[in-house]
């Protein structure tokens, strides 16, 4: 195992949705969210460092983004990876996961061959799970998905566990391989000062004064960025122009309210539900 | 108009995923006013036991494909053949399950078709669309399921999509269709079979919420383990079905197979009485078109009380040993 590539995302915490980030009409205001390293793909990087300590394989992280999506890049940076890259162009802006994959998979391509290509099983803002196959397709890649568990890595082959729904499958798969990764797998590791020191400087390319290159580049804190035109990509192939999926129409979650009777918190206020849910108790299942 | 199916079979019971059966009832309603028919696609060893049951609930056809490799899932293999079947049956519209190999089977599919693919619909329907005729309106839930997207491919055939287990439903009486069966012929190449399967560990059998009338589930605010074990009894003595939001199953309160919300399961019983579940959007996804619910819960600005009928504003330790008691005198009595 010589050389592992992560695809990672930035996304908006659709998790923890707090009073601050509602509108007043009860729905989410999305432009407030936190940005944050997509869970899953914090595992799916943790995995591969984990194998970087075993095998002493380099690992690059990509990701498709804005230019803010430099945060989590250097969050990739500060954990441990070797290299960095951001694929970014405003040309990407509306694609759907075919798209994006589509762009993902040019940038590998342009990047080199890997023997281990790693991604979160799903992204949290969208919770498809749908980039990760699409890549490996793009790529005529072997595929593992749902990998919660890494058990060993033997040569041209690593063993892992898959998370079936029905039960758990233990694989193994041949490299060069791509593997989607759950949260179960581990439990990501923190930023290591030493790299914080060495990369807390690091930029990407195109936010650095010219006069300052040379400094930078001899440092190693710049921050590659690749766009359309770096890639030579098909531009009618990426953004809302590439997707076969649109968005019709979207519907804000409100919260419905309705007849709603609150007991007081005493004895009699418990009785009072005991006897709502024994009118559905029909003494079987 | 024509839908395809993915026929997916449990490879435990050997019998259909549930999945399966909902989207063909699904598919069948979705061609009746339009007339045309319903294709079931299957690639794998041995039919399902019950695979004739898919006739009585909507499938009009059946395509497979069997072969002793395909015992185990190879997604590749699996993937190329399905391909293969929409290829030479051209359908409008394919569905997957959203299963761990619908949802694997189905990106590789779509990429190497360029179609369009829509991940866990909860709704579809067909309309027109400008001058397109009619196409699938997919609807799912996004953004942590804080926002209901509706999603359509006007310019990809075919349309594809993922749906979630226990979402659609199948109704009661359905017409019981001819039994139409058909071996669909290809060669397999070998590196198509590169993964090897060593072992399969045995999971928690599947929670069927669906079959339960009564369902106790607790969040974070249940607090610890022990406690946990408290709804445990309830459920018991309610003969009730367990359940735990994404929290109790991230804080190890309950096993992930219990988990109910947008990234776990979907159900609708009569009665769900909520413990210590602040309710956020994405556990609310899974549970509120239950008929009645009930929260305890000891913030009294917990979201869940939005969507109760009856609550508690108090400690689930508080209230369980009291409910419990009243509970024995009223079964019991």
């Amino acid at each position: 195992m010589k050389k592992i590539i992560v695809m990672v995302k930035q996304v908006p915490d659709t998790a923890n949705v707090t009073g601050e980030s509602m509108k007043e009409d009860g729905t989410v205001n999305r432009a407030a969210l936190p940005a944050i390293f997509n869970p899953e793909d914090l595992n799916a990087l943790e995995m591969a460092l984990e194998i970087k300590n075993l095998t002493g394989a380099e690992v690059t992280v990509i990701t498709m983004g804005p230019p803010k999506a430099v945060d989590i890049l250097k969050h990739s940076l500060y954990m441990g990876a070797d290299k960095v890259y951001l694929i970014s162009d405003r040309k990407f802006a509306g694609s759907d996961t075919l798209a994006t994959s589509y762009v993902l998979s040019e940038a590998i391509k342009f990047l080199g061959k890997y023997d281990l290509y790693l991604a979160g099983r799903q992204a949290i803002d969208g919770d498809t799970a749908q980039v990760g196959p699409q890549v490996a397709e793009k790529l005529d890649l072997n595929i593992i998905s749902y990998v919660q568990n890494l058990i060993e890595i033997r040569d041209e082959r690593i063993v892992v566990e898959k998370d079936s729904d029905v039960q758990t499958e233990v694989i193994s798969g041949r490299i060069p391989l791509l593997m989607t990764v759950t949260s179960d797998a581990n439990d990501p590791r923190y930023p290591n000062s030493l790299n914080m020191l060495k990369h807390f400087r690091s930029e990407l390319q195109t936010d650095i004064p010219d006069e300052n290159k040379s400094r930078y580049e001899k440092n190693g804190w710049v921050i590659p960025v690749l766009t359309i035109d770096d890639l030579g990509i098909d531009p009618d192939k990426c953004g809302l122009g590439g997707s076969p999926t649109k968005v019709h129409k979207i519907k804000s979650i409100v919260l419905k309210g309705g007849d709603f009777t609150l007991f007081e918190n005493n004895a009699g206020g418990v009785m009072g539900l005991v006897k709502e849910i024994v009118k559905d108790y029909s003494g079987e299942n | 108009m024509k839908i395809a199916i993915f026929i997916e079979k449990n490879p435990v019971t050997g019998k259909l995923r549930e999945v399966t059966e909902e989207l063909s009832a699904k598919a069948s309603a979705l061609v009746e006013p339009f007339g045309g028919e319903v294709v079931g696609m299957f690639a794998g060893d041995e039919l399902p036991v019950n695979c004739t049951d898919l006739f009585s609930s909507g499938l009009n056809r059946l395509i497979t494909f069997r072969e002793k490799r395909l015992r185990d899932s190879h997604p590749i293999a699996i993937k190329n053949v399905i391909e293969k079947m929409i290829l030479s049956e051209d359908p409008d519209i394919v569905l997957f399950g959203a299963t761990s190999l619908g949802r694997e089977v189905a990106p590789l599919i779509s990429s190497s078709l360029k179609a369009g693919l829509t991940a866990d619909c909860t709704h579809l329907y067909i309309d027109d669309f400008k001058d397109k005729g009619k196409i699938l309106y997919q609807v799912r839930p996004a953004f942590g399921g804080n926002i209901l997207a509706t999603i359509i491919s006007p310019d990809s055939r075919p349309v594809m999509s993922t749906v979630r287990e226990g979402v659609m439903k199948v109704p009661e009486e359905m017409t019981k269709n001819e039994i139409r069966s058909e071996d669909f012929e290809m060669s397999l190449q070998d590196n198509w079979f590169i993964n090897d399967l060593l072992k399969i560990l045995p999971k928690d059998k599947k929670v069927n919420f669906n079959r339960s009338d009564i369902i106790v589930a607790g969040g974070a605010g249940v607090g610890t383990k022990e406690n946990f074990k408290l709804l445990s009894d309830l459920a018991d003595m309610l003969g009730a079905e367990l359940g735990g939001s994404r929290a109790a199953v991230d804080s190890g309160y309950i096993d992930k197979s219990r988990q109910i919300g947008q990234t776990g399961a979907v159900v609708r019983p009569k009665l769900y009485i909520a413990f210590g579940i602040s309710g956020s959007i994405q556990h609310r996804a899974g549970m509120d078109e239950s008929s009645k619910i009930i929260a305890v819960n000891s913030d009294p600005k917990a979201p869940i009380f939005d969507i109760s009928h009856f609550g508690i504003v108090e400690d689930m330790k508080t209230v369980i040993p009291v409910m419990m008691r009243y509970l024995k005198e009223d079964l019991n009595g």
